[in-house]
């Protein structure tokens, strides 16, 4: 039995979450489709976007599916580590921003 | 440690039933995965049949200097098969009344056949509108004798095509052996240099991408783009188009997707992008490749797997293209290679 929260081969899955609600699901997979195509910004800025975020969502799917899609787009090892670092600079960044308010909030409540 | 020819390894792949078995049983013969023919037929496209012949494609032998980590001939310095000039003759002969457009040289490393000159001098004269050497471009660049093949090229105006797997050195060397991608880059500033690949030159030099590991080739002509910027700006060299080129599971490729634990999530991934309107530009519908012996099949690919034609002429000593055309097709699950996305052939995409 599959003892793990998350298994691999639940990625190509992904498309069956439509069947339980179909307009949702198309909505959102037209939606997705239309995000990544061509635009102000290349498929490619998109594809290290995407790497950047899914580690920042900690999405083992994504990481998967993005690592796999800078790969065929000729993106190197070396450009999708400086996304993971760009992803993971802003997240402590928003961590420690947020001390900001802590601070805030300790100068109000001492005396 | 540098790679070696299957053949070199003794390799149970080396023998083409080892590799057909594997594509035949596991997730297709427990029907996890349609077979190719069950996928073609959905769309009442098998049996598939060979159109009027364009291209002609010549396997001069399977010697190489290089022994690249994904090759589908499992090329190399070790493998002796090398067309003898008999066998060329008999090609001669064939390329001087067919009707078709594009002679195509492969091999292993076809200039390192002794008599590749001589046939280049002589199929030249048959009027062949797209005379194709695929060139690794390392060979330019491995010996003295080789280093006038550009102006050779020039002077019977054949179309370079050549391999270059990525735009920069690590991804390059780790696909092709180290230095790989020095000698490349210098081979193609020498092609440059007498005019190959230069906009509006009639000199016609292309590069051919293969993925450096179990993934599907990109949009073709967005990584068009990417090599032609880089190596513009890195290197100052021009080429005219790129042709991305699916690997398919066969010969060293398939080895590499064994011993990795790719293979099944690679054909998963082939049979996923399936894509029933490629299937009636494969290139085996227009081609008819010659090995080195002699013996004609559908496509390379069928020819490393020694899977012939489906016809009474077996032979280029015997050929007829008349008998040839209409013929079935041979498939088997590795043509899932040709049909991914937007399809793959020797000229890139195919829709
Ligand atoms: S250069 Fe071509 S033929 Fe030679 S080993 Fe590499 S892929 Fe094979
Ligand atoms: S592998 Fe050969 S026979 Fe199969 S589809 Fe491709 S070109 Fe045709």
């Amino acid at each position: 039995m599959q003892k793990s929260y998350y298994d691999p081969a639940d990625l190509k899955k992904f498309g069956k979450i439509s069947e339980w609600n179909e307009t949702l699901g198309e909505k959102f997979f037209d939606y997705y489709g239309k995000v990544f195509e061509e635009g102000a910004l290349t498929a490619r800025e998109k594809a290290l976007i995407a790497l950047a975020v899914s580690h920042t969502e900690q999405c083992p799917y994504c990481i998967d599916a993005y690592t796999k899609d800078s790969l065929q787009r000729g993106i190197t090892k070396e450009e999708m580590m400086e996304a993971v670092h760009v992803g993971a600079a802003i997240k402590s960044g928003a961590t420690l921003v947020h001390g900001v308010q802590m601070m805030n909030k300790v100068n109000k409540l001492e005396m | 440690m540098p790679i070696q020819s299957l053949n070199k390894r003794e390799s149970a792949l080396k023998q083409s039933e080892a590799q057909l078995k594997i594509l035949s049983n596991g997730i297709f013969q427990n029907g996890e995965l349609p077979t190719f023919k069950a996928k073609i037929s959905e769309t009442q496209q098998y049996p598939l049949k060979a159109k009027k012949l364009e291209i002609l494609q010549i396997n001069l032998g399977y010697m190489c200097n290089q022994v690249c980590a994904h090759c589908h001939v499992d090329a190399g310095p070790d493998r002796k098969e090398i067309m003898t000039r008999d066998t060329m003759q008999q090609c001669l002969d064939v390329i001087k009344k067919t009707g078709a457009h594009t002679l195509d040289l492969t091999g292993g490393a076809p200039e390192m056949n002794p008599n590749f000159r001589w046939f280049v001098e002589e199929a030249t004269k048959a009027g062949i509108q797209d005379f194709i050497v695929r060139s690794n471009l390392t060979i330019i660049r491995a010996n003295k004798k080789y280093h006038d093949l550009p102006l050779f090229f020039k002077k019977h105006k054949v179309h370079v095509v050549s391999s270059m797997p990525h735009w920069t050195r690590g991804k390059t060397d780790k696909q092709r052996g180290d230095g790989v991608f020095d000698k490349s880059i210098q081979a193609l500033k020498d092609l440059n240099a007498i005019g190959y690949g230069i906009p509006n030159s009639e000199l016609k030099l292309d590069l051919v991408y293969n993925p450096s590991g179990a993934f599907l080739p990109g949009d073709q002509a967005s990584l068009e783009k990417d090599f032609k910027k880089a190596l513009k700006e890195d290197f100052n060299i021009e080429f005219h188009h790129l042709f991305a080129i699916t690997n398919l599971p066969i010969s060293r490729f398939l080895d590499y997707l064994v011993a990795s634990e790719n293979y099944e999530d690679y054909m998963y991934a082939l049979v996923e992008a399936y894509n029933p309107l490629a299937v009636k530009s494969v290139m085996c519908t227009n081609t008819i490749s010659v090995s080195w012996d002699g013996v004609l099949y559908d496509c390379d690919f069928n020819q490393m797997l020694e899977l012939p034609v489906n016809s009474p002429v077996k032979h280029i000593s015997d050929y007829n293209e008349n008998l040839l055309e209409g013929r079935h097709i041979t498939i088997s699950q590795h043509c899932y290679g040709c049909t991914a996305g937007a399809g793959s052939s020797c000229q890139g995409v195919v829709t």
